[in-house]
């Protein structure tokens, strides 16, 4: 299981939750992961997110290994100029 | 992608990377033969033309285009009709409606008609011919008004699932960063500053306007050159927009007169595809300094409350803001960077920033260089600032006394690997700048920022010539320098001299997807790619020498720009140098290249402490730049020139967005200074030289320790200038701009 913190606006769609639980061992299950639990997160994943593992911030790297003892962080999706 | 982490450039000796060579793109750039989006023509060409709102909110009754399109030497007019629906409120419907109006005109200067004629006089002829029925709506362009009961609704229902219940209807997201307690933070402060803070939204000021020329065939083959930070995103936009297959656009950058972010998007390319769609003619448009100002992107602007509790030590053990960001007449505002970005220099415990999206009868705001970051730090440094010289501090010791380090958990979440803050602010602290006496009406500032940078898909193909030079061709537009980065990252690679490669920026035919040139991405991304395809090529000029020598391609290795062969039973052969391994090419298996197609990751944060002396006119209010230092850490500076151009071209915007840039909007909502004579940037004569100081703390994310700069430079600027305004005029500045009637104001109220 990999500890997800959830950044502040979006905890109303993890019941709260600023840290969540999710069974994933790659970015893409912790997608998909984090969409099935919490539904009401969807249109947020899927306007985009960026996620922040162990202080790497990974945009779209669905098969990015994630270590169960990993830091992650759900982000707003980065964007610069 | 898997990409090398283990980074020290320490214990690399570069030989290229690190010098100052001559910029590839600079004879051309100097000469007058460099060819800008409106230096490209074609057999045929027509004039296209785009007809603007002249209100700032209304519905479109009805176009009559009749007497337009019966003008002889008009081959076409577009209005909204001609394009393909697209899904209302999605990403690409919005920036539809924002190329060609719809149903309603959001803002001065919307487009609503275009018009493809034989000369300039013609299509404007036509436009006066269009007949456009409105009917006017109230508006809104100040962020605070906009969220006012009763204030006009742009967009009813747009609002997405974040915005509370009853929130106003012009709020289209809200965001939430921070962890702690922060009324449990505050409460252990001995003092808790509440202030507020407004900024004026800028224009990003690339002194080349937007032009493009479009081209379509009856087979629906089209081709378009226009300037822009991204023609694959171009390409992409239009694609989508006119109902194309991608690969029967193909869309070539020209050179790029500035993009600073303005250039991330698309306003003229798709209607002027249509035009030549329509007209079945080639059509150029260019657009004029005013329609730039008035309907493309600038940055948003910005009203903020902050609250930060300091101990009388300079501790701080509490911060709160909320932001408030209008970003024009779309949802889309920077304001959730601002909000990750705000207190990201800090080490809290107790730490929150709220972010409201709002939208205003304003233009649809585009990505301006660390888009969101600078308005955030004006509030947050100057509120820093404020408190710490209140307890008799140095601004400087408070701030190393709270920057985060390797380790800090930042404000927006992750924990932090190696970063150069500390570096950047004990530079600053030893900088004979610190400790340089100040005269009467003086003051000195200094401010920190940060910004995220990030990768994207990439490709780089690298292609070594019969005659042993080498070509690179990468797919991003070279705005900051990146041709001569790619082609001195290439030259290490390969071990040859920096002179024998040439990079070029390649069309959307020619390589595969590529990200826009922005979030100071390209020397990290693209230039991870380059190294990349360099290794190929270095492998596969291995296995060449190896097959003249005949031993395994595995006791050979590439050293000083030669295959040598290594290992106990390599043999003893002489080193077949690159020239002469290309030269056989043909008898040993063919040309050689290599690539890369990449979506690197990994990008690393940056951080930059500025450091500014002001003097005020107290009779007229008018702010003097004295002496401007910049202190910032680039991870491996790989062409120091063009690095110190970054950070002086940051601080030199930033010089402006602080004290005299501002789109002013009359009670009508109409743009009052739509032009560079009443929209003044600064120029070469407002400013000391700026000086720079190049902090290299590499980044574990690149095989030689870069980190973006483009864009962290532009995060301080505002709040150091402000705090040395504040001391010099002796009276805290606390709106943006900081134009000689605001400080002269400023200091009578006081």
């Amino acid at each position: 299981m990999v500890q997800v913190k959830i950044w502040g606006s979006l905890s109303q769609f993890t019941e709260d939750r600023r840290e969540v639980e999710i069974e994933a061992k790659n970015l893409r299950e912790l997608l998909d992961g984090l969409a099935e639990s919490y539904p009401g997160l969807k249109p947020q994943l899927e306007r985009g997110v960026s996620v922040s593992i162990d202080g790497r911030v990974y945009n779209d790297s669905w098969f990015q290994p994630i270590e169960e003892d990993s830091e992650v962080v759900l982000l707003a999706r980065l964007k610069g100029g | 992608m898997a990409l090398d982490s283990k980074t020290s450039n320490e214990a690399i000796q570069f030989k290229v990377v690190g010098t100052r060579p001559l910029r590839p793109d600079g004879i051309d750039k100097v000469t007058g033969r460099a060819r800008f989006g409106a230096d490209i023509s074609a057999p045929g060409m027509l004039t296209g033309l785009v007809l603007r709102s002249p209100h700032a909110h209304a519905k479109i009754k009805s176009i009559d285009v009749s007497a337009a399109e019966a003008m002889e030497g008009v081959h076409a007019v577009v209005t909204r009709r001609d394009f393909p629906s697209l899904e209302p409120g999605s990403g690409t419907g919005d920036v539809l409606d924002n190329c060609m109006a719809g149903e309603k005109v959001l803002y001065d200067g919307h487009a609503v008609a275009a018009v493809a004629a034989s000369s300039t006089h013609i299509a404007r002829k036509a436009l006066r011919a269009i007949k456009v029925e409105y009917e006017r709506l109230d508006h809104v362009t100040d962020v605070d008004e906009a969220i006012k009961p009763g204030a006009p609704v742009l967009h009813p229902g747009r609002a997405n699932e974040s915005v509370p219940e009853g929130s106003s209807p012009n709020i289209m997201a809200r965001y939430e960063f921070g962890h702690g307690d922060i009324e449990a933070g505050l409460a252990q402060a001995d003092r808790v500053l509440e202030r507020s803070y407004k900024t004026e939204a800028t224009h990003q000021g690339y002194i080349e306007p937007h032009a493009c020329l479009a081209q379509m065939g009856p087979d629906g083959q089209a081709d378009l050159w226009c300037c822009t930070q991204g023609h694959y995103m171009v390409r992409n936009t239009c694609a989508e927009i006119l109902g194309l297959a991608q690969g029967q656009l193909r869309v070539t950058a020209s050179e790029i007169g500035g993009g600073f972010g303005g250039k991330t998007t698309v306003f003229l390319e798709p209607v002027a595809l249509m035009l030549a769609k329509k007209s079945a003619r080639p059509v150029k448009m260019v657009m004029s300094r005013s329609e730039v100002l008035r309907a493309t992107g600038p940055t948003a602007s910005s009203s903020v409350d902050v609250r930060i509790g300091m101990t009388k030590e300079g501790i701080i053990t509490g911060a709160f803001a909320e932001l408030r960001y209008q970003g024009g007449a779309y949802p889309g505002s920077p304001v959730d960077m601002g909000s990750m970005s705000a207190f990201a220099p800090y080490d809290l415990e107790h730490v929150k920033t709220v972010g409201w999206d709002i939208v205003t009868n304003r233009p649809k705001q585009a990505a301006y260089r660390a888009p969101g970051a600078p308005m955030a730090a004006f509030a947050v440094e100057s509120a820093i600032d404020e408190l710490a010289k209140g307890f008799g501090l140095d601004p400087l010791e408070v701030r190393l006394k709270n920057a985060a380090r390797e380790g800090t958990r930042a404000s927006y979440g992750p924990t932090y690997p190696a970063i150069g803050l500390e570096a950047t602010l004990r530079k600053a602290k030893d900088h004979p700048h610190w400790s340089a006496p100040l005269g009467p009406n003086q003051g000195r500032g200094v401010a920190c920022g940060f910004w995220f940078n990030f990768g994207g898909d990439t490709c780089v193909s690298l292609n070594v010539t019969p005659d042993g030079t080498v070509t690179v061709s990468e797919g991003n537009p070279d705005i900051g320098g990146s041709r001569a980065s790619m082609s001195m990252m290439a030259a290490e690679e390969l071990g040859i001299p920096y002179e024998k490669v040439r990079t070029i920026v390649a069309d959307t035919g020619s390589l595969g997807q590529n990200e826009v040139t922005d979030g100071s991405r390209v020397t990290f991304a693209v230039g991870l790619a380059t190294i990349k395809a360099a290794r190929a090529a270095k492998a596969e000029m291995c296995k060449r020498a190896a097959m003249v020598w005949g031993i395994d391609a595995e006791a050979v290795e590439w050293k000083d720009g030669a295959a040598h062969p290594a290992g106990p039973n390599a043999g003893t052969h002489p080193p077949m140098t690159l020239a002469e391994i290309a030269a056989i090419a043909s008898n040993t298996g063919g040309p050689i290249a290599g690539h890369c197609e990449a979506n690197p990751e990994g990008a690393g944060v940056s951080f930059a402490t500025h450091m500014v002396d002001t003097e005020v006119d107290p009779e007229t209010g008018a702010v003097k730049i004295l002496r401007y230092t910049v202190f910032q850490d680039a991870g491996k500076a790989v062409h120091p020139a063009y690095v110190e151009g970054q950070f002086q071209g940051g601080a030199t915007q930033g010089i402006g967005w602080a004290l005299n840039e501002e789109y002013i909007y009359g009670e009508d909502g109409i743009l009052q200074n739509a032009g560079f004579l009443d929209y003044r940037i600064p120029v070469a004569s407002d400013l000391p030289m700026i000086d720079t100081v190049i902090l290299e703390i590499p980044n574990p994310g690149h095989p030689y320790g870069v980190r973006g700069v483009g864009e962290t430079s532009i995060v301080p600027p505002l709040a150091a200038i402000a705090n040395a305004v504040s001391e010099a005029a002796g009276v805290r500045m606390t709106d943006l701009p900081m134009s000689p009637p605001k400080v002269l104001k400023s200091i009578q109220n006081s």
